[in-house]
């Protein structure tokens, strides 16, 4: 089955909540206006990123961090030959010019920069390729999405987008119990403690706001996130009287509206 | 003569008339006028105030299924629709996901107006793009106790499924209270 739309009908903050919840495996590719984007998950989890025809091998990652000089990394190319990213890696911890931790934090920051970019584009095309990996030969890391997915919220500007995902502020917000969803592991700044510090049915989102003297966009901006990641739902608030109840049955005893739903019930079977 | 109803809604093209079609006994009672906006002409007609299909179930009890208009400019007729209705069922195009996000929007609207049980068919899961039951279920935020059940409309024994888990739903609901 096909994963694919647009990008003003599917954002890619809720792409990476559908890949996380669901653990997905493989990639998804990015077409926007002006060029494109792979990035790869394992299990829901973050692994890999490519951003158009940028140079995203070992070489390049550490040419553009600043690692290595560009004399260095044309003496690694031609030493290198057909070595693997791994190979390569190796060979540069061997030789003493970089450490483990040095390879890994620099190919880290390079995906996340690429990630967080996407954050932006609002404009394209997505398809998601299930079991679709990177290139053997290229190093992968392991990263939680519900921090990257927060850090992403974080950079969005598009009040529509906010509102669309929160139109009501009256609601409240709980903790959802989902295996691995621990706020304790997201990387929260001070703004978003102190609104994760008052999550309780009884609060409603406005209320959180007025405490912590947020307006509008910046409360709808935390919770966003919050709620992208995974962490937290909407919940009627404690004492929000319910909807008046719709008309019930024609026949007011219990046991003949049983009954009723039952002859539906065999009806439809035999039909 | 005593009789139900139930209301089959969902956003524009997403298959409700079809559904009915495919369980009602009658030619369903159609209200489809020809599509004026460009925007909107993915098909040639569209229902405008409500579909309407009908099972007898013996000599005294009748079903009758609703279905609302999709696009819209129509919704003044879903709270005339959905009052006293015995549950619902929200139809969700999985091969659109442009249309989601007005699915969502639906889903929020019918249960303002009656909080009675629903369930969401996914159809078109016979088409290669169609989005997986699972997906769709985060795409649209719905609770794992909500039923969400795959379906291709046009086929009798996919809708009889759907219809029959939304039963099921209403008498789980009648032990309950």
């Amino acid at each position: 089955m096909a994963l694919k739309g647009n990008l003003r009908d599917f954002s890619v903050t809720q792409l990476l909540n559908l890949i996380n919840l669901a653990r997905k495996t493989g990639t998804l590719t990015l077409e926007g206006p002006n060029e494109a984007a792979w990035v790869s998950f394992r299990e829901g989890k973050l692994i890999f990123a490519q951003l158009g025809n940028e140079d995203g091998t070992l070489t390049g990652i550490l040419l553009k961090s600043g690692k290595i000089t560009a004399k260095q990394a044309q003496l690694i190319k031609s030493h290198a030959g057909e070595k693997s990213d791994q190979e390569l890696g190796l060979m540069l911890i061997n030789a003493g010019y970089l450490n483990q931790h040095d390879i890994l934090a620099n190919i880290r920051q390079y995906i996340l920069d690429i990630v967080y970019r996407l954050f932006t584009w609002i404009e394209g095309y997505f398809r998601f390729d299930a079991d679709v990996l990177p290139p053997d030969d290229r190093i992968t890391i392991r990263l939680d999405l519900e921090n990257v997915i927060m850090e992403g919220s974080r950079r969005i500007r598009e009040w529509e987008q906010l509102q669309e995902e929160i139109p009501n502020l009256d609601m409240a917000l709980n903790f959802v119990d989902r295996p691995g969803a621990n706020i304790r592991d997201v990387n929260l700044n001070v703004q978003e403690w102190k609104v994760v510090s008052y999550i309780n049915p009884k609060n409603t989102i406005r209320q959180i706001a007025k405490t912590n003297r947020m307006n509008d966009l910046e409360i709808r901006r935390i919770v966003y996130g919050l709620l992208q990641a995974g962490l937290v739902e909407v919940v009627r608030p404690v004492g929000m009287p319910l909807p008046p109840q719709a008309r019930q049955l024609p026949p007011v005893n219990k046991e003949q509206q049983a009954s009723l739903v039952n002859r539906l019930i065999n009806r439809i079977r035999s039909l | 003569m005593q009789t139900v109803k139930m209301v089959v809604t969902g956003p524009f093209n997403a298959g409700k008339t079809a559904f009915i079609q495919a369980i009602s006994e009658i030619d369903v009672v159609s209200t489809e006028r020809k599509i004026s906006s460009e925007a909107e002409r993915v098909k040639e007609t569209t229902t405008v105030a409500m579909d309407f299909g009908r099972i007898t179930v013996d000599d005294d009890l009748v079903l009758y299924l609703f279905g609302t208009p999709g696009q819209k400019r129509f919704d003044f007729m879903w709270e005339i629709l959905s009052e006293g209705m015995l549950g619902f069922v929200v139809i969700v195009d999985s091969a659109r996901p442009e249309t989601f996000r007005e699915a969502k929007g639906i889903l929020q609207t019918f249960r303002a107006y009656a909080p009675t049980p629903y369930v969401v068919a996914a159809n078109k899961q016979d088409r290669d793009d169609a989005w997986t039951v699972e997906d769709l279920r985060i795409a649209l935020k719905l609770d794992r106790k909500i039923k969400m059940l795959p379906c291709v409309a046009s086929d009798r024994e996919s809708v009889k499924k759907v219809l029959l888990e939304l039963l099921y739903s209403i008498l789980e609901e009648m032990k309950e209270k």
